[in-house]
């Protein structure tokens, strides 16, 4: 038997989500291993890749099932530890950032409170350090005039800023891992490349694994070292760039976006009689 | 080329919220012409007033200030029944935009009995056909049809009473990239056949660059920059703010 990968931070094998009685899995038979990298998932909407982040979460909605022969993250089996060590996992060890940072945000605690409740549930640190550590942590994430902005409530931030007051409440306990589910898609196209390099820089920074979930082929290819694409549930290919794009889905997606630079009279749209014959399912 | 008229020209126009000290001026003395059969591109973040200028064309704000002239008639700030005729708007949301407890049939007539011109219940048939849509789809409600099938529904309903102007408010934003692909296929293959002028807002420099003739970058509530198609393939830019976009855009 190897000795086991150290560097390996999340390893599934034959992840798959089932809702109710549906026949068809949401999530089917999906296996990748996650190291310090990028990794991004990429499909259109009900291709199962929010689902899938949020089954490695463990934060299915309670009608839905995840089972695989393997899924563990640093050691610990997902599907077996109990809701409790989940908790503790959740926001220290592994982390989750969501689309929109009005919604994900408590509209009802000012940004520093939030920002150092994070610090207080996961370190071990007294109340005036952990706002010491928020403090520093928005720092980082570059906001200006930060005592103004501690004591302003998420309604009265930009989405760019909300976004990464996410950020740094999310990175601020070091995590091994960071799920981020489509962070740019709720902001402006002039923020979308600072708020992607700031996270770029702190999960380097942490030597931790990233997963980036997002519609946008393109920005995901610019940005992550390995890019999974998923249809209908299940992976269809694992790409290094997108000049290997084998599956027709996959071209199709990426036809299917207007070029800056290169134009075209008509869009190619996504031939499904195509893809539904090499990807039967019921 | 023949000097026709421009169908959209637009002089000085200003459009303020509030009133007093409080009152912000959010688009500042803008002037543009768009030709027929044009599609004019507008790009700018998010509060810069694109939006603003689109619902003072489209009537539905009240309160500007300036020429607005559509199709050689200069129009009141209360559009009379023949001014309303000139311009049709689809919105961004197709899932907001669209009356949840009304049957798609009744969904696409409702411009035509708003008008006073009768029921229309016999023009749904061709209504869905021209989007590519089937015909059994009058029956059914906004909720049984994916956002790609409502965004169609909410053109055909703009198409109904045979505007020349059609104002596009982010159509494709709330759609996935495949099906984003599907409904700027078919609003260009709506342009080319019933010669309609366009104005097209959003955030996206790729869905500007592909369906417009010309964009004009705003911010702040004025126009920074005006490029061409070429300028736009070729990266030209001339200002720093239409730069740094342009920038963000090709990450």
């Amino acid at each position: 038997m190897p000795a086991p990968d150290q560097d390996l931070i999340l390893t599934a094998r034959n992840l798959s989500v089932r809702f109710g009685r549906l026949a068809r899995p949401a999530v089917e038979n999906v296996s990748f291993d996650l190291r310090a990298e990028r990794l991004g998932i990429v499909g259109e909407s009900g291709s199962g890749k929010s689902t899938l982040g949020r089954a490695i979460m463990r934060l299915l909605p309670s009608i839905g099932r995840a089972s695989a022969d393997e899924l563990m993250f640093d050691g610990m089996p997902l599907l077996s530890t109990t809701e409790k060590q989940m908790r503790k996992l959740r926001g220290n060890r592994m982390a989750l950032i969501m689309q929109d940072p009005r919604y994900s945000l408590n509209p009802v605690l000012p940004i520093g409170k939030q920002v150092a409740e994070a610090a207080l549930l996961h370190l071990p640190v007294s109340k005036a350090k952990a706002y010491e550590l928020a403090r520093g942590m928005l720092e980082r994430v570059r906001i200006a005039d930060i005592e103004r902005t501690m004591k302003l409530y998420p309604h009265q931030i930009s989405g760019g800023m909300g976004q990464r007051v996410m950020i740094a409440m999310m990175l601020l306990a070091k995590p091994r891992m960071v799920i981020a589910d489509e962070p740019t898609s709720a902001l402006d196209v002039s923020v979308r490349g600072d708020v992607l390099k700031l996270l770029d820089e702190l999960v380097r920074e942490n030597d931790a694994g990233l997963i980036l979930i997002s519609h946008d082929i393109r920005m995901v290819a610019a940005f992550c070292e390995r890019i999974m694409v998923m249809y209908k549930g299940r992976v269809v290919e694992i790409l290094t760039s997108l000049d290997e794009a084998q599956h027709p889905y996959t071209r199709g997606l990426i036809a299917a976006m207007p070029d800056l630079h290169a134009p075209v009279h008509r869009l190619k749209i996504l031939d499904r009689t195509a893809i539904d014959a090499l990807e039967p399912r019921p | 080329m023949i000097p026709t008229p421009p169908m959209i020209d637009v002089q000085e126009l200003s459009v303020s919220f509030g009133n007093g000290a409080s009152a912000r001026q959010v688009v500042k003395n803008v002037s543009f012409s768009v030709a027929k059969g044009e599609t004019l591109g507008i790009v700018g973040e998010s509060g810069c007033g694109k939006s603003t200028v689109l619902r003072s064309l489209a009537g539905l704000d009240r309160h500007w200030n300036g020429r607005i002239n559509l199709a050689g008639t200069d129009v009141d700030k209360v559009r009379t029944r023949d001014q309303m005729l000139l311009t049709q708007m689809v919105f961004q949301d197709p899932y907001g935009s669209l009356h949840p407890r009304h049957r798609i049939s009744r969904v696409l007539t409702e411009p035509i009995r708003a008008m006073g011109l009768g029921k229309g219940w016999d023009k749904v048939d061709a209504a869905l056909q021209q989007v590519g849509l089937p015909v059994s789809f009058a029956d059914r409600f906004p909720h049984q049809l994916s956002g790609g099938q409502r965004q169609r529904v909410a053109i055909a309903r703009a198409l109904m009473l045979q505007p020349q102007i059609i104002l596009l408010d982010e159509p494709t934003s709330a759609l996935d990239v495949s099906v984003q692909a599907e409904v700027l296929n078919l609003l260009a293959d709506l342009k080319d056949e019933r010669q309609l002028t366009y104005v097209l807002v959003s955030h996206d420099l790729g869905v500007i660059a592909h369906m417009c003739d010309r964009v004009l970058v705003m911010k702040g509530g004025v126009f920074v920059d005006a490029l061409s198609r070429e300028d736009l393939y070729e990266g030209r830019t001339h200002n720093d703010y239409s730069r740094m976009l342009f920038e963000a855009s090709a990450l």
